[in-house]
């Protein structure tokens, strides 16, 4: 009968819905190449210029120390505008973007981030004459143990 | 020849004697990283929490019109060595007493204000602040007679094998520390950091809040915020680490 | 208003480039974590930090959820003047805030 048929539908269709939202989707490598992409306008960046520093394994996923340095003379003429850092398994693949200009003097900046779990990190700086240049580093997230229960 | 190996057993013995303290902090087992956060004031987030300390020991408030300056005067001077002097025993109550449930005894008491809920942002800013002004100085808990009996019903807390994975502290701790547990490395618990901002909470806390972690860790029934077998335990842990440098406020995973 | 924190030189030579740290206090809130109820608690974030110098933007940062919790940003300015930094955060539910603090240029 129709009304069984949709009570059924109705089932199926809130059993999708709970499953949908049951967990966040995760980034994925495609999404972090994308994101990178979108950054560079289609450019590929070159390997080079670009030191991110993490440490390889970290005590937290919550609070990453992570410090950005790329070769600049940061001059009119010659300088970083801008660093942004990827990732490719948190739920969203931004991490942040810095704005830099000549009045920086060095380009080096340092954050704290978040880690959902193991994964590659990516850094990607845009230089005054339209190149763009990266690094990434593995890190690997480690789970603390003794968390907050019920109490 | 006599002589000489009286004075050979001698330095064996003073040798022997400093490389006993095996006692590590926690910070021994952390990550560079970490460690930096903690060591540097400009990058240690519970830096945040003293600055609001600071701000709330200069605030007048409550009937008596009263801020701790005006008892207390310069935290720098008059706090100095205070954190690292507790548990102590409160005369008043005939009970062990923590550095928090103090300042919350003068805030009632002195102030006459509401007492800071425990773990309130109030509460460990001003035990941030305050335990600050012991950095670097020895963990001293007071050598009192009265403190016995609580420091060894601590003691027996600390080897009681609790909750439904039926561990003590002791096996984790003392047994087996410097060995992994869930890809961390296990400290060996010595509470001389707190309060601490850790990274696992986003955010500061008190050390009942870490022990109630480990307790609910294990499956245990995890006493109230304030219970006395937490205090007693605080008293066990204080005394256990005599003698190691206050590092509060710390960063810890 | 949240506690902040700026480390950053009183004094300066004109031309030295300096290093200034700023930490301040916000959850952070990803909008992915299920409160103790189990229901997802709602994004609240600092979107963006700039810095202005004497008026002028000298570095700026756009802030995404994977930034930690009491967000800490490091970063290097050139000493050009004396005169004034000012720091700005800015984020979701209305969140700005303003921080500024002195520089001495000499030279």
């Amino acid at each position: 009968m129709t009304s069984t048929a949709n009570l059924q539908r109705r089932k199926l269709l809130a059993a999708g819905v709970a499953l949908a939202v049951a967990r966040p989707a995760f980034a994925t490598r495609e999404e972090m190449v994308a994101a990178i992409s979108a950054f560079t306008g289609g450019a590929t960046p070159k390997a080079g210029r670009v030191t991110l520093e993490v440490a390889a394994l970290v005590d937290n996923g919550n609070a990453v120390p992570i410090s950005v340095a790329v070769e600049s003379p940061m001059t009119a003429n010659d300088h970083v505008t801008a660093i942004a850092i990827f990732n490719e398994r948190n739920p969203q693949t931004d991490v942040v973007k810095f704005a830099l200009g000549p009045r920086s003097g060095k380009a080096l900046v340092s954050t704290r981030i978040r880690m959902a779990t193991s994964q590659k990190l990516t850094a990607v700086a845009r230089m005054s004459d339209g190149s763009f240049w990266t690094s990434s580093a593995d890190v690997i997230v480690t789970l603390a143990a003794c968390i907050e229960g019920e109490g | 020849m006599k002589r000489g190996v009286a004075l050979l057993l001698l330095a064996c013995s003073m040798g022997l004697s400093a490389a006993a303290d095996e006692r590590k902090s926690g910070t021994h087992f952390m990550g560079a990283s970490t460690q930096t956060m903690q060591r540097d004031d400009t990058q240690n987030p519970a830096m945040l929490w003293v600055g609001d300390g600071e701000a709330l020991w200069q605030a007048k408030s409550g009937d008596s019109g009263k801020s701790c300056v005006s008892c207390h005067g310069d935290a720098k001077i008059s706090m100095r060595g205070v954190a690292a002097r507790f548990p102590a025993f409160d005369t008043h109550r005939q009970l062990p007493i923590n550095l928090g449930q103090r300042i919350n005894q003068c805030r009632a008491g002195k102030q006459q204000l509401p007492a800071w809920r425990a773990e309130s942002g109030d509460l460990l800013a001003m035990e941030s602040y305050v335990a600050l002004q012991s950095r670097g100085m020895p963990v001293a808990p007071p050598r009192d007679t009265r403190l016995k009996a609580p420091t060894e019903r601590g003691k027996q807390l600390f080897n009681q094998r609790i909750g439904q994975l039926n561990l003590s502290c002791a096996q984790c701790h003392d047994a087996n520390w410097g060995k992994r547990l869930a890809g961390s490395t296990i400290p060996q618990g010595h509470a001389s950091a707190y309060p601490i901002y850790r990274l696992e909470w986003q955010d500061m806390g008190s050390l009942q809040r870490r022990l109630r972690n480990c307790m609910s860790g294990v499956r245990a029934e995890v006493p109230p915020y304030g219970a006395l077998e937490l205090v007693e335990l605080e008293l066990y842990l204080a005394a256990r680490a005599r003698g190691m440098a206050m590092e509060s406020p710390g960063v810890r995973p | 208003m949240a506690r902040a924190l700026i480390n950053m030189p009183k004094t300066a030579r004109r031309g030295e480039v300096i290093e200034i740290r700023a930490l301040i206090g916000h959850p952070m809130e990803t909008g992915y974590r299920p409160g103790a109820d189990g229901v997802v608690q709602k994004r609240d974030i600092i979107r963006q930090f700039s810095v202005r110098y004497n008026g002028e933007q000298v570095f700026a940062a756009e802030l995404h959820p994977a930034i930690s919790a009491n967000p800490y940003i490091a970063f290097h300015t050139v000493a050009t003047e004396s005169g004034t930094l000012e720091f700005s955060w800015k984020g979701d539910n209305g969140f700005a805030q303003t921080e500024t603090a002195a520089i001495t240029v000499t030279g």
